[in-house]
């Protein structure tokens, strides 16, 4: 599945991840994940709420440590955290303390630019995500949506290889998302890194990917899916929505998905009702 | 309300309660005066006191000492407060073996501090500075420790995921939180740290406000306590306006700066 030309950016092999809960039993979130993501590829991982998509890139990133099974970047075991690797957060994670220019600086004054470098480039990123006039701002003067912007900023400044994406948009209005989406991908077209993308909406997911993997309910989720998007790029978000292409692949994939939403609902509201 | 009639009101109710005051003090109502002066003195009395204090200049020494020994109090309070709330947040053995006494000391009425460090620090600034050091020290230490404790995680991977070392999550996000929080706290303890030095100087001293206002007491003169207690208040509110100012410029990143 993954093209042998390219390194392997991203390889999960057989990783299973589990918690010891309050109770001292195990909980295992995820099960035999096997996954590649190929040097830059765009992979969408879709599944239920609580399925431990997050669970899982959070592996990619080192922050969570596999019970069993490996993590290889670029072919080398993965021991601490990813540093070869951005985060995007799903929650607000700018430091409020800093403005806008200064979250963005951050990543390169901690490599040891000087400041006046650092500043130079943060405000060159603030202007290609469209906050060239906000670099003073404080993150609570900004929206939902410039906040994103600035996250992305201060994540793709420090170049990394790798692009781990956790729901990034998903506190976002339904315009602002796609508006979102279009931005990351003309700035990924310009030097595709290997991206990681976890999303809940199965829409969103084809319209970015190149490739959708489908992971089970959980507890104890696999991965159960895997399709190639042939869509044409560059795209836009807007109107690929409108390809009969896009159409087919989304009927196809949420035959598979929705099974599993729904075995996702039960689960949780049994949970619920046990507790 | 417009400002222009909030202010005016504001002005009535001191001026209502000012001539009430002086008429109850001096005015018999029905053949006897409701308020005898020799207990409640008169504005009128008061306000000339006041006066002879700042024309000698007598007041300026006190004023001098009772800050004085607040800004130390305030300082080193909070200065350790910050070190040993940094260093139980992040060592939580620590923290377990001394939160017992922790608690107990904080549950003690620090009053009851006042004779021994009056012993041990004798009866200049630095026993008013040990009384103030201890009100304002579990202040900042209980806030500190919080805004140390409590950083988001996402922010906290946020540092680690851009590359941040222990000494620079230190200095950007741990540091930057803490101080957040104990600035929230400015006004209580610098007002704790006021609190501290006048009672100390009140339980024993040679000079400050709190030794005015006793040596006043000790002859009977209330003109002379009310006056004291007045000059108190309006040092207090100059010193709470700035504190306001300082801290309109640290915390402008926050969503909203509390008022006063």
């Amino acid at each position: 599945m993954v093209d042998k030309a390219k390194p392997t950016a991203v390889a999960l092999e057989d990783a299973t991840v589990a918690f010891r809960l309050a109770d001292s039993r195990i909980f295992t979130a995820v099960e035999k994940a096997r996954l590649a993501v190929a040097h830059g590829e765009f992979v969408a991982i879709v599944g239920p709420t609580g399925c431990g998509k997050s669970t899982l890139l959070n592996v990619a990133a080192g922050l969570l440590k596999p019970a069993a099974g490996s993590v290889r970047i670029f072919d080398q075991p993965l021991a601490g955290l990813n540093r070869d690797a951005g985060y995007l957060f799903q929650a607000d994670a700018l430091f409020p303390w800093k403005t806008a220019i200064d979250n963005v600086a951050i990543g390169l004054e901690i490599k040891g630019a000087p400041r006046g470098k650092a500043l130079e480039q943060a405000q060159a990123w603030l202007t290609s995500v469209g906050l060239g006039a906000f670099a003073n701002r404080y993150p609570h003067m900004l929206s939902g949506g410039q906040r994103k912007r600035v996250g992305l900023a201060q994540v793709l400044i420090r170049d990394p290889k790798i692009l781990l994406m956790d729901e990034p948009f998903g506190p976002l209005d339904a315009q602002t998302r796609q508006v979102m989406g279009n931005l990351l991908l003309e700035l990924w077209s310009a030097d595709r890194k290997a991206v990681l993308f976890v999303t809940h909406d199965l829409e969103e997911a084809i319209a970015l990917a190149d490739r959708v993997v489908i992971m089970s309910a959980g507890p104890g989720s696999r991965i159960i899916g895997d399709w190639r998007v042939e869509l044409p790029r560059p795209r836009d978000i807007f109107e690929v929505r409108l390809d009969k292409q896009f159409h087919e692949l989304h009927r196809e994939i949420w035959g598979v998905l929705k099974e599993e939403v729904m075995k996702g609902y039960a689960q949780s509201s049994q949970r619920g009702g046990a507790a | 309300m417009s400002r222009v009639t909030l202010l005016f009101c504001q002005v009535m109710v001191a001026v209502i309660v000012l001539a009430l005051w002086q008429a109850f003090t001096t005015v018999p109502v029905f053949g006897r005066i409701l308020l005898p002066p020799f207990f409640f003195s008169n504005p009128i009395d008061v306000f000339s006191q006041i006066v002879k204090w700042f024309s000698s200049g007598v007041i300026w020494k006190h004023l001098a000492i009772t800050l004085w020994e607040s800004i130390l109090a305030f300082v080193i309070g909070s200065v350790a407060g910050i070190l040993v709330g940094f260093w139980f947040a992040r060592q939580p053995r620590v923290a377990a073996v001394f939160d017992p006494y922790v608690k107990m000391t904080n549950a003690l009425p620090r009053v009851v501090l006042a004779p021994i460090f009056a012993l041990w620090f004798g009866l200049g600034i630095w026993s008013k500075v040990a009384l103030g050091v201890t009100l304002v020290f579990f202040i900042v230490f209980f806030n500190v420790y919080q805004g140390v404790k409590e950083v988001s995680t996402t922010v906290l991977d946020n540092g680690r995921m851009l590359g941040m070392n222990e000494r620079q999550l230190m200095r950007h996000v741990y540091w930057p939180s803490a101080l957040s929080w104990m600035f929230s706290s400015l006004h209580t303890s610098v007002g704790f740290a006021v609190v501290g030095a006048v009672v100390g100087e009140y339980l024993g001293a040679a000079a400050g406000l709190g030794y005015l206002i006793q040596q006043a007491e000790g002859v009977f003169d209330v003109a002379g306590v009310f006056a004291g207690m007045f000059v108190l208040s309006a040092f207090v509110i100059l010193i709470d306006m700035a504190v306001t100012l300082v801290e309109r410029r640290l915390l402008v990143w926050r969503p909203t700066v509390r008022e006063s």
